[in-house]
């Protein structure tokens, strides 16, 4: 039992941290100790991410397999650790200039984040539940995080609704693979596919659990909550939305499917497929129209997850190192593109409109450099990281026969090029207009910087960079996920 | 190991200037600027001189890959480099042509600094696509290329310029990413991304024999099979950058709206990457389907030739009319490549060269009096041989080249495409003999009508002619267009053995299949 308990360190220990810190801000009074449990847990999670990083080995599992702890969950923990407490030091000037730093914010954050460290090392249906509702509940609430803002509340209760149905969706289909397989765990589910194969009702749960995740990771045709929640919400909250759970679901997703329904991948394969390719053309065409960055952004986030779901659906070992790897990247990419756009000031007012960008690169020529490198590396454009993203989800996917999904995601990739380029075209081609006042803290300085610098500089083959090693650790990752 | 980094020293030279200009440079008065053009001049001559060497090391006897470099690369991709003789024409149109498009560029006012970097990152870029021996590395720097010239147009161009910046990006944009994805099926059909034979991979793409056993699917048969996709995926990208009809529309708009230098550099080297591209991929490594689509290849590049030729006739800006007649020249590349005999691939070879030289000079020539009265309007002009007497003389030699008149190199490279063509279709040689006139027309007509005639123009009165620098610029082109015009084997003796090597490989390749077809029969 100890052995258990042990293999959770990292979870307990947030969960603990999560409660002794609402009890340091409960009893400092009015928020005055926000910043400081902001730091605390920005600290706390950024410190965690790094020691899972280095020490953690091998294939763990706790509780009789219901909880994993493996090379696929440590990267995935990693990423979301890391994300999430880059985002909330980026968000924090911003949420003091608008006053509303609260200090239950960086705890609510912190909850998600212990939600999306179960998500990711869940190896039974239940335990995925537990992480999965964890995570959302948190996120409703800092969704609507800005009371008196009506749009924020609007971007909470949408978000809310829908969760629920998705959560629903989600119970539904869990009880119809229990009532078929007679199990919860992963691997009492591989071994009755492996046996007797995948039955109707079988399939039918399949679906629906399918269906569940592709809302969590806003997917097409289960998109419709993130436009407006992104653009809803405060930005440092769709900062976060766009990074540590996109990734948290994203490998969720790989877990379900390649563990649990590992030997049945044609069966949800065909699933997978529709979803990316909806995915990648809506994230395409619905964002050609947007004026606002942060709905843009929305947009773009749905496209992206097509394209990571491409290599999912390719399922194989490729499949799921491609997926690691293009959340990687498009982590990186998000977080310097968000920390521009929370410096992103008019008259003392957060604006977040395309048009305002323009002339960017008179008045600020080396914030406009680095977003437009990141423009180009999202579009995929070589030699920018975001195209080697792009290329081994395609090389995951032709690898196993997906040809003509492979030629949808390149049709669909052009069709996107074009809203990424305006942005280049808005900074760099139009004239400047009333002059946008970039509040930018050294942080969203570093953030950027270093987002861009990895994007146009990661691929070198020279030392320290070259990938920074990511596709050996992926790969190393995704054969532990699959053995 | 002296070879080892002339290639990548040549192609990352320019970047590393462009990184010291944009790192170093600062202040953005006269000096600054005239410091900026200085040092890009200097960074383009010096990468030219870099190359002489190459081209002085190079073995024309030799049709195997020279100045090779290999190393590993990102999760296991493949860094290598290395030139033949179809590749180093290239190499040398590339670092040549930068230097002139440096000069030519010298009234440039604004943001110069961003400008002269621009050019330094696309000429690695284009060099790249030139010397990569590596499918994913060739790619890589064929894309990049993209995003200079985007910014390129988008900024220092006319007054469309950003629509013709996107048309261009876009259109080139879907080409490309179609072969993208032919590419990634190569790669794991082949299990390699080397072109030729490189360490850990005996065989490479070049050798290795792609499926072309003949399927249906949805109901239509696909002669050539897989072998017919995938040249169909490159071509949808070197069609467009070539540009043959009817994915040519970028081009004028392209050509209009760029400033001088971005029209050079696009008509003279980036037009090549396309033929480059039908040399070193789909004509060798799919040999089947290149002889199943050779009439459709014909059938365009015919349409190309005669129809953009009748459009050229009517355009009543030079810029536009030179354009068009850019994408009729590019017609007779594509059917002298495809005829896959010797004289149509020398005669494609030399028609690329030398229209380099040809096109480059001409959008140089109108850079001189766009430069003096702002418009490219035909009817604005008139007579300007009254009072330009040397520019008239340039463009007069420029018009006849154009035109293909022999003793200039125009005449060899639209001679030996036809010569080679003729041998396998005639009535495609036909076609683009017909066009030859009509090219002879809508040059010479435009001749007349800017540089004959009266001096009628009140605006035009106190037109100045080419001044030093222009001549200097121009010069070199003048030289290399008569020089190849009289002396062919200048260039033909660079890429002559590589053609026959190359040849001869696409034949028993074709021939080898041919056998197998009529036996399973």
């Amino acid at each position: 039992m100890s052995a258990d308990f042990a293999i959770i360190t990292p979870e307990i220990i947030l969960a603990l941290s999560a409660m002794g810190l609402l009890m340091f801000g409960a009893y400092g009074g009015e928020d005055r100790r926000a910043a400081v449990i902001l730091w605390l847990t920005a600290a706390l999670m950024a410190g965690l991410g790094l020691w899972i990083a280095m020490n953690g080995t091998g294939d763990n599992s706790a509780f009789n397999g219901s909880f994993v702890d493996d090379a696929y969950s440590r990267f995935a923990k990693v990423l979301i650790l890391l994300a999430a407490a880059i985002m909330l030091v980026l968000g924090e000037s911003y949420l003091t200039r608008q006053g509303i730093l609260r200090f239950e914010y960086p705890i609510l954050i912190l909850l998600a984040v212990t939600g999306m460290m179960v998500m990711v090392s869940s190896g039974d249906l239940i335990v995925l539940y537990m992480g999965l509702e964890l995570q959302s509940l948190a996120l409703y609430v800092v969704a609507a995080f800005n009371r008196d803002s009506a749009r924020s509340t609007e971007a909470g209760l949408k978000y809310f609704v829908l969760g629920a149905l998705s959560s629903g969706m989600l119970l539904y289909g869990a009880s119809l693979v229990y009532g078929y397989t007679g199990t919860t765990r992963f691997e009492g589910i591989a071994a009755v596919v492996a046996d007797e194969g995948v039955e109707l009702g079988l399939t039918f749960g399949l679906v629906f659990v399918c269906v569940a995740l592709a809302f969590k990771i806003s997917a097409a045709p289960f998109h419709m909550w993130t436009p407006d929640v992104y653009e809803g919400s405060p930005t440092p909250v769709t900062a976060f939305f766009a990074t540590a759970p996109k990734a948290a679901a994203g490998v969720l997703f790989a877990r379900v499917l390649y563990e649990g329904f590992g030997d049945a991948v044609k069966d949800w394969q065909q699933v997978l497929v529709f979803i990316s390719i909806a995915s990648m053309f809506l994230g395409a065409i619905a964002a050609i129209g947007q004026s606002n960055l942060k709905r843009l952004m929305a947009y773009s986030s749905i496209g992206h997850m097509g394209y990571a779901l491409v290599g999912l659906a390719a399922g194989t070992d490729a499949g799921a190192q491609s997926l690691l790897i293009y959340l990687t990247i498009y982590l990186v990419m998000n977080i310097g593109v968000f920390a521009f756009i929370l410096t992103m000031e008019r008259d003392g007012k957060p604006v977040a409109s395309i048009p305002d960008l323009a002339g960017l690169a008179r008045t600020r020529p080396a914030q406009a450099l680095g977003v437009a490198i990141l423009m180009f590396s999202l579009a995929g454009l070589p030699p920018l990281v975001g195209f080697f993203g792009k290329f081994f989800v395609f090389k995951a996917a032709v690898d196993a026969g997906l040809t003509a999904l492979a030629v949808a995601g390149a049709v669909a990739s052009v069709i996107g090029a074009y809203y990424y380029l305006n942005i280049v075209k808005v900074m760099y081609l139009d004239e400047p207009g009333e002059p946008l006042s970039i509040n930018s803290k050294i942080v969203h300085t570093v953030a950027l910087g270093l987002a861009a610098f990895i994007m146009a500089a990661g691929w070198l083959p020279l030392p320290f960079l070259e990938g920074f090693g990511i596709p050996e650790i992926a790969m190393a990752a995704a054969q532990s996920l699959t053995k | 190991m002296a070879d080892l980094s002339f290639l990548s020293l040549i192609t990352f030279l320019p970047l590393i200037g462009a990184l010291v200009l944009v790192i170093f440079l600062r202040g953005d008065d006269e000096a600054a600027q005239l410091n900026a053009k200085r040092f890009t001049l200097l960074v383009t001559l010096a990468t030219f001189a870099i190359s002489l060497f190459v081209l002085a090391g190079f073995d024309g006897e030799n049709p195997d890959f020279q100045f090779v470099e290999e190393g590993t690369w990102l999760a296991g991709l493949k860094y290598k480099l290395g030139v033949d003789g179809i590749s180093l024409p290239f190499v040398m149109l590339t670092t040549f042509f930068f230097p002139i498009c440096i000069g030519a560029s010298w009234g440039i006012g604004t943001r110069v600094k961003e400008y002269m970097a621009m050019f330094l990152i696309l000429e690695t870029m284009i060099l790249g696509v030139f010397v990569s021996l590596d499918l994913i590395l060739f790619y890589l720097f064929f894309e990049a290329g993209l995003i200079p010239m985007f910014l390129i147009i988008g900024i220092w161009g006319g007054k469309e310029r950003i629509y013709a910046a996107f048309k261009f990006f876009l259109y080139t944009l879907l080409g490309s990413l179609l072969m993208l994805v032919a590419m990634v099926y190569m790669y794991s059909e082949a299990g390699t991304t080397c072109i030729a034979a490189c360490e850990g991979d005996a065989t490479g793409l070049l050798n290795h024999q792609f499926e072309f056993a003949t399927f249906t699917f949805l109901g239509i048969e696909i002669v050539g099979g897989v072998q017919t996709l995938l040249w169909l995926a490159f071509f949808a990208s070197f069609a467009v950058k070539m540009p043959m009809w009817p994915v040519h529309t970028w081009l004028p708009d392209a050509h209009v709206q760029a400033p001088t230098a971005g029209s050079v550099v696009l008509a003279a080297i980036l037009l090549k990457m396309g033929g480059y591209g039908f040399l070193r991929f789909s004509l060798p490594m799919f040999p089947v389907a290149s002889e199943v689509m050779m009439d459709f290849v014909f059938f365009l590049s015919v349409v190309a030739i005669i129809y953009t030729s009748l459009v050229a006739l009517m355009q009543e800006d030079i810029k536009k009319l030179i354009a068009y007649s850019s994408v009729a020249h590019m017609g007779f590349v594509t059917m002298g490549i495809f005829a896959a005999n010797q004289q149509g691939v020398d005669g494609a070879m030399f028609q690329m060269i030398s229209h380099g030289f040809i096109s480059g000079a001409l959008f140089l020539c109108v850079g001189v009096i766009y430069d003096r009265m702002h418009t490219r309007e035909i009817a604005a002009y008139g007579g300007l041989a009254n009072r330009m007497p040397i520019y008239a003389t340039v463009m007069m030699l420029f018009t006849m080249a154009n035109v293909g008149l022999p003793g200039t190199s125009g005449f060899v490279g639209e001679f030996l495409t036809m010569v080679g063509v003729y041998q396998v279709s005639t009535w495609t040689a036909f076609g683009a003999a017909l066009g030859v006139i009509l090219s002879a027309a809508y040059a010479l007509w435009l001749y007349r009508r800017v540089v004959f005639g009266d001096l009628i123009k009140e605006s035009l009165k106190t037109i100045t002619d080419m001044n030093r620098r222009e001549i200097a610029v121009i010069a070199p082109l003048v030289f290399f267009t008569l020089l190849l015009g009289v002396y062919p084997s200048l260039a033909t003796d660079l890429f002559g053995t590589t053609v026959a090597g190359l040849l001869e490989s696409v034949k028993e390749a074709q021939k080898a299949m041919t056998d197998i077809a009529m036996s399973t029969h």
